[in-house]
């Protein structure tokens, strides 16, 4: 099994706006997207597991061919910088993510 | 039309810093525009609520002197989008103020033009009454007239469209309130008669500075050339290159989807683009697609104070005291509760963030806790900033005695790094408003005015 953080390149989360985040993956080589890409571990249920929320939190998971690279977003449990966050921008969401097994 | 017109973008926001050279190296290339973005909802709602920068004003100077010193002097305009971090009344009159202390020094003048996005209470009421609001994602509560009242500052993102017609009148300063990020340098491209959809997707890689290239950074400068039919991106420090990947990847940063990217009144199609290192560094791009949507929809964004924080930090070391850290924490507060029984419980909250253990993740995190230090940040939450004050005075002295079970270091259990440990922090925001208007178009809520030289009083 290899994790899908040495398979990736860039492996980040971010807000995307202050109500959401978003998980960026991308990758240098054809071969490991699509190995990730045809693998099916990327799905809602598997995210909500991994994140510990609601499948219908996460609202959206997108691949996009020309940039190697897919998107997963998903409501935030508190928006960004208001009482009981702890993660502004959203930037340290990621490492959940990072250890999947592809 | 021009065959080619060049955009520079200093940094990534106004205020981070760009080395000199690189923004000298960008002057020599005659762009038609200096553009600079000042301003982000990321570094969260308390920015917009209480009328302060996120940037200090020593650096926003700093900035904004080489830009408007060079900008001037060679007759290039001044963009800068979203002023003072938010783009609310007080954050333009920030700028304003930093941009007067400059031409004033210099014995500069200038024609400025300040494009207000401050958006009255009175009319979003209206336009609620008129279901004329919706929430930006099902994250975001609807937008109730009680919402609205508690809300200091309303901004509406503009696009283009006013800034075009800044452009058209010639001001050689524009000071933008809150603008969507890649509209001050897609107005750029508009007004000199460009596709729309190239001027936007330039604007939003622009915006960012040096961030699309290899190694990404927002504090480095980056040359946009716009084309007929495409547009070109590279770097102006020898030490970053632009990547096929590395600009293909940016359309990523910080959206919801990959290639469909919602602004002012459209979307950005980039489903189809087309990414090409046409030299070593410089890469191209085509076929971004500009899609007008109706009606018009301007992104609103708002914040109220919702309570008052006081923290302290301190740092752990006792393995007895650990190896039990969650349950003795929760002792401590049910102790600190039964000690204020007059006071109603809701009135205040005390959240332990307990750092190196799952201090960034909470509850979601799953690792198994193997170290041997915890950093713990005590929040206190109250209705008033006393409140909060006195409850975290109180955490505070009994944790630090708390005798726990099995406890063998009776001495104390927090190390303080400072005296004294508490601190008040203020006010705490939250975005009460993040919502989508309905306008008729994309130019009437956004008040121009122009402004001559250093000496008008008019703000």
């Amino acid at each position: 099994m290899t994790k899908l953080f040495e398979l990736a390149k860039v492996l980040r989360s971010k807000n995307c706006g202050p109500f959401e985040i978003t998980l960026d993956v991308l990758f240098d080589h054809s071969e490991d997207y699509h190995q990730v890409k045809n693998s099916k571990k990327i799905s809602r249920e598997t995210i909500a597991l991994l994140y510990k929320i609601p499948v219908e939190k996460v609202i959206r998971i997108v691949f996009f061919d020309p940039a190697l690279g897919f998107k997963i977003t998903y409501i935030r449990d508190v928006s960004s910088g208001t009482i009981g966050d702890r993660d502004v921008y959203g930037a340290q969401q990621h490492a959940p993510l990072m250890k999947l097994d592809i | 039309m021009k065959d080619e017109i060049k955009i520079l973008a200093p940094c990534g926001m106004l205020g981070y810093g760009f080395p000199k050279q690189s923004f000298l190296r960008g002057i020599e290339e005659k762009p038609k525009a200096i553009v600079v973005d000042a301003g982000s909802t990321d570094g969260g709602p308390h920015k917009l609520g209480a009328g302060v920068s996120i940037v200090s004003r020593r650096a926003a100077k700093k900035d904004l002197e080489l830009m408007i010193v060079y900008g001037l002097k060679l007759k290039i305009p001044i963009i800068i989008g979203s002023a003072g971090g938010s783009g609310a009344r007080v954050h333009v009159e920030w700028t304003k103020g930093i941009v007067d202390e400059i031409l004033k020094e210099y014995n500069l003048s200038a024609k400025i033009a300040i494009i207000w996005a401050d958006v009255s209470h009175d009319l979003v009421l209206k336009a609620i009454e008129n279901k004329k609001v919706v929430p930006l994602g099902q994250g975001v509560k609807p937008l109730t007239p009680e919402l609205l009242k508690d809300t200091t500052n309303i901004v509406a993102q503009m696009g283009h469209e006013p800034i075009v017609e800044a452009l058209k009148e010639r001001a050689e300063i524009i000071i933008c309130g809150r603008a969507y990020d890649p509209a001050p340098f897609a107005a750029v491209g508009i007004y000199h008669g460009f596709d729309f959809g190239l001027a936007y997707h330039l604007g939003k890689i622009l915006e960012c500075g040096a961030l699309c290239a290899e190694p990404g950074t927002t504090k480095d400068s980056i040359l946009g050339i716009l084309k007929e039919n495409s547009f070109v991106v590279k770097t102006l420090n020898q030490h970053r290159k632009c990547r096929e990947s590395s600009v293909a990847a940016h359309t990523f940063y910080e959206k919801g989807h990959p290639y469909l990217l919602q602004g002012p009144g459209m979307v950005l199609d980039l489903g189809l683009c087309q990414f090409t290192e046409i030299t070593d560094g410089v890469v191209e791009v085509e076929k971004s697609r500009f899609i007008k949507k109706n009606p018009y929809y301007l992104k609103l964004e708002g914040a109220r104070k919702v309570a008052y924080r006081t923290f302290f930090i301190a740092g752990i070391r006792d393995p007895l005291l650990i190896s039990g850290i969650d349950e003795i924490e929760a002792l401590v507060e049910q102790q600190v509760r039964a000690y204020f029984p007059e006071i109603s419980p809701d009135d205040y909250h005390i959240n332990f963030y307990n750092y190196g253990k799952n201090g960034v993740m909470g509850n979601c995190e799953d690792e198994i806790f193997k170290g041997y230090e915890i950093g713990v940040l005590l929040d206190v939450i109250a209705n008033t900033q006393e409140l909060a004050n006195s409850i975290c005075a109180s955490v505070r002295s009994t944790f630090l005695h708390y005798g726990y079970e099995g406890r063998k270091a009776t001495a104390g259990n927090l190390a303080f790094p400072f005296a004294p440990s508490d601190v008040e922090f203020g006010p705490v925001y939250e975005f009460s408003v993040y919502h989508l208007m309905e306008v008729d178009n994309g130019r009437q809520v956004f008040n121009i005015e122009y402004l001559e030289g250093i000496n008008d009083k008019t703000i």
